[in-house]
């Protein structure tokens, strides 16, 4: 019998609201469209000839430990790709975003850990690893749970606790799965031993796969994470160790948490290199260089991706009590990722400005209508409550609140 | 002269054998086993069967186990498939979830169950709770095995039973085999369940030899996870029990039966999930319960099992309170006799039954 079980739909790119569109929304919907499909077709036509196809730009070199050479200083991207980065950062972007809202109007309640400003990372990551390759992470993974093959109305279901969610809204912001994504993790630290594992089974499976084990600066310290760099150096495992250090582990910087401060030497005799988290090429090239550090069996590396958080730690945390305004406004103006690649784009002719404006508006109505589905999908039936405890497990009985209620559990 | 004897008695025996399996048919060959054999040969026939399934641990290799479970594994299966681990229980234990979440099927070895604590947030958090959060998106085949309760001389740090904490948590599969019979046919069911199982043993149980008949030997007996055993039928009382007070139950069931007290004793076999209905079919039958483990009492199993009984419709055929016995409500003692006097004793037993019968 075939382990579970990633549903097809998730698979399949962006599910369509027709199924509660009335025939009147759809026609709207369809016509808008149209008119929008046959700009799109104007405004490349006309701009097809004139935009630099590929640039070449220079990156950060990179701090290296135990490395006698790193990834390369210049990275080159082609319009598409910048258009696709562009794009999926933006809808992280807005996603986050309007998670924020959703929250504050109490829709979305519990945890809810917040991405932006670190978008690089996760669109970098994934552009130099493969879909067939595996990826952990922490509890700020809603970025994660889209590069990964998840859809925004998904996501956003998930975090309303909706029978749509990408987990049937049992699991919750920090809960979230898909083909090889093991989540979200709530448990500081106990994501990367998991990860590890992983690694340890591509190895295992010989498919020349690698998993991707991410943290942040606060998990840096954990015990668990140190036992995790000795098994996986000693065993050779190809598994990428990432720190994400957005210079607070909740309410705490860096320097009250830790030691050393140099995330990227702490894997010892791991070498370890780190990256500017804010710049997606320089991301994108250090995960090329890790995966083919990996997968050419010389075991573990480890990345620390210097970047930023805009929200606290979570929403329940306004971000500014152990932090300025100030620094916050300066990373905005000077560092985000997404102005930093748009920046590029346009002053190497590589997109125009109406272009992306034309991006960001799909973007914000695909969030919306994500939105919409995420406020209005019915939560989970009660029936569900007891279901998933066992897999391949015959229909069992689990005891109610009381003696006198008995509730189905199946597979 | 006695060499020549001997050499004549087995040429004998051989040619007994050859005749037997000619003329006779083969009957069956029950076989004197140890758990300790058992355990070894399901998982070795386990890891032949599937090659996913691998076995990682503190001294499973080379050294063939810290209790020489896993003994000649290593020689047979090579690196790739028994491999040793350092001592970091957490990071290990993660290890063999991560590697279960990835589609492999891991026997996590505990070189006691104690040492679990170390990584008891790998088993609860990231292995028994990972089906439900992802609904049904992730699941984790994984077994955590190793020696459980209180052992000989080895005082408190490493006596603890985890039968109550692990049986507590929804997602987990908790067994505790008494037998040899059940060593094999519970680890092969958890081995091949696609679910975490934490499957307590016991390491004075390890050298115990137990009859198993052919049926047992083959490499398909499966004893499903879930259902208890009935090792002893009676009629005046039901004693139930598992892992190494099984043992101790039936010796109390043979004194009392010398002055016509007829004990059933039932094999828990499994923890969680509980076989309330075996339980509360034979206090139909006998309407008298009680219930010893090696563990402490406070919300342990015999309290679990004395609230199903309480709530269920075997109340009623009570004709006198449920009551549990118990290893006494301390850490575990080093010297002999207090060590002896801190888990149940036959006589403990007895005097319960007796009590409970009012004789």
């Amino acid at each position: 019998m075939p382990l579970p079980l990633f549903p097809e739909h998730l698979n399949f790119p962006a599910h369509n609201a027709s199924a509660n569109d009335s025939s009147i929304t759809k026609q709207i919907f369809f016509s808008t469209n149209v008119i929008r499909s046959l700009l799109r077709v104007v405004v490349s036509a006309r701009t097809y000839a004139d935009f630099t196809p590929q640039a070449t730009f220079d990156i950060k070199k990179c701090d290296l430990h135990k490395l006698e050479e790193g990834p390369p200083l210049q990275a080159m991207l082609s319009r598409e790709e910048g258009l696709q980065y562009y794009r999926t950062m933006q809808t992280m972007r807005r996603m986050e975003l309007k998670a924020d809202q959703l929250y504050k109007q109490k829709i979305i309640r519990g945890f809810c850990h917040l991405y932006d400003g670190q978008e690089a990372c996760a669109v970098g990551i994934e552009a130099g690893i493969n879909l067939s390759d595996h990826l952990i992470t922490a509890y700020r993974a809603h970025a994660y749970t889209l590069t990964r093959g998840g859809t925004v109305r998904e996501i956003m279901a998930e975090l309303t606790g909706r029978r749509g969610g990408i987990a049937k809204g049992k699991g919750g912001s920090m809960h979230m799965y898909t083909k090889n994504f093991y989540g979200g993790n709530g448990i500081v630290g106990a994501q990367v031993p998991l990860g590890a594992g992983v690694a340890l089974a591509c190895k295992y499976l010989g498919k020349n796969e690698l998993c991707v084990c991410l943290y942040g600066d606060g998990a840096a310290n954990q015990g668990q994470i140190f036992e995790t760099y000795n098994m996986a150096s000693l065993w050779k495992l190809p598994c990428i160790f990432i720190c994400e250090n957005n210079k607070y582990g909740m309410g705490t910087s860096v320097e009250r948490a830790a030691a050393s401060t140099d995330y990227y030497k702490r894997g010892d005799f791991i070498p370890g290199l780190r990256v500017d988290g804010m710049d997606i090429l320089c991301v994108r090239e250090a995960t090329k260089f890790a995966a083919e550090h990996c997968r050419s069996g010389k075991g573990p590396i480890l990345m620390e991706l210097q970047t930023y958080r805009y929200h606290g730690h979570s929403m329940s945390d306004p971000g500014v009590s152990y932090r300025t305004r100030e620094e916050i406004q300066e990373v905005r103006s000077k560092s985000d990722p997404i102005s930093m690649l748009k920046d590029r784009m346009l002053s190497n002719n590589m997109a125009s400005v109406e272009e992306l404006k034309e991006i960001d508006v799909e973007v914000r109505k695909e969030i919306e209508d994500a939105a919409q589905f995420a406020t209005t999908d019915p939560e989970p039936p009660l029936d569900d409550l007891c279901n998933h405890i066992f897999y391949n497990n015959p229909p069992m009985e689990v005891r109610g609140t009381n003696p006198w209620t008995k509730l189905k559990s199946v597979s | 002269m006695a060499s020549l004897r001997c050499f004549l008695r087995s040429g004998k025996n051989a040619v007994t054998a050859v005749l037997r399996r000619e003329f006779h048919g083969t009957p069956p060959a029950a076989v004197q086993v140890t758990v300790r054999d058992a355990l070894n040969q399901a998982m070795d026939e386990e890891l032949e069967r599937d090659e996913r399934v691998f076995l990682l641990g503190e001294e499973v290799a080379q050294y063939d186990g810290a209790y020489k479970v896993s003994r000649g594994l290593w020689k047979k299966y090579g690196d790739k498939r028994i491999i040793d681990t350092p001592i970091t229980e957490m990071g290990f234990a993660g290890i063999a979830v991560g590697a279960a979440m990835a589609g492999l099927r891991p026997i996590c070895e505990f070189m006691t169950f104690n040492f679990s604590m170390q990584a008891i947030d790998q088993v609860i958090n990231s292995a028994a709770k990972t089906y439900y959060m992802s609904a049904g998106l992730q699941s984790v085949p994984i077994v955590f095995r190793g020696p459980n309760g209180a052992s000989a001389g080895v005082a408190a740090q490493h006596s603890q039973c985890f039968a109550a904490w692990y049986g507590h948590c929804p997602g987990l599969k908790v067994v505790s085999p008494w037998s040899a019979e059940d060593a094999r046919g519970l680890l092969k069911s958890a081995i091949r369940d696609d679910n975490p199982v934490v499957f307590l043993e016991n390491e004075l149980m390890y050298g115990v030899p137990f009859e198993m008949s052919e049926e047992v030997q083959s490499k398909d007996f499966l004893i499903p996870i879930g259902k208890a055993k009935i090792e002893r039928q009676g009629n005046h009382i039901t004693l139930v029990s598992h892992s190494r007070m099984v043992s101790l139950c039936l010796d109390a069931a043979a004194v009392l039966a010398k002055e016509g007290i007829e004990c059933e004793v039932i094999n828990m076999r499994t923890i969680r999930p509980l076989d309330a209905e075996a339980i509360e079919t034979s206090i139909m039958k006998t309407n008298h319960l009680v219930t010893v483990e090696g563990g402490w009492p406070q919300f342990g199993i015999g309290a679990e099992i004395l609230a199903w009984i309480m709530e269920g419709p075997a109340f009623n055929y009570l004709d006198a309170p449920a009551v549990r016995v118990t290893g006494v409500d301390i850490p575990m003692p080093y010297a002999k006799i207090l060590e002896d006097n801190s888990i149940p004793q036959i006589k403990d037993i007895i005097f319960s039954v007796k009590k409970t019968l009012n004789v």
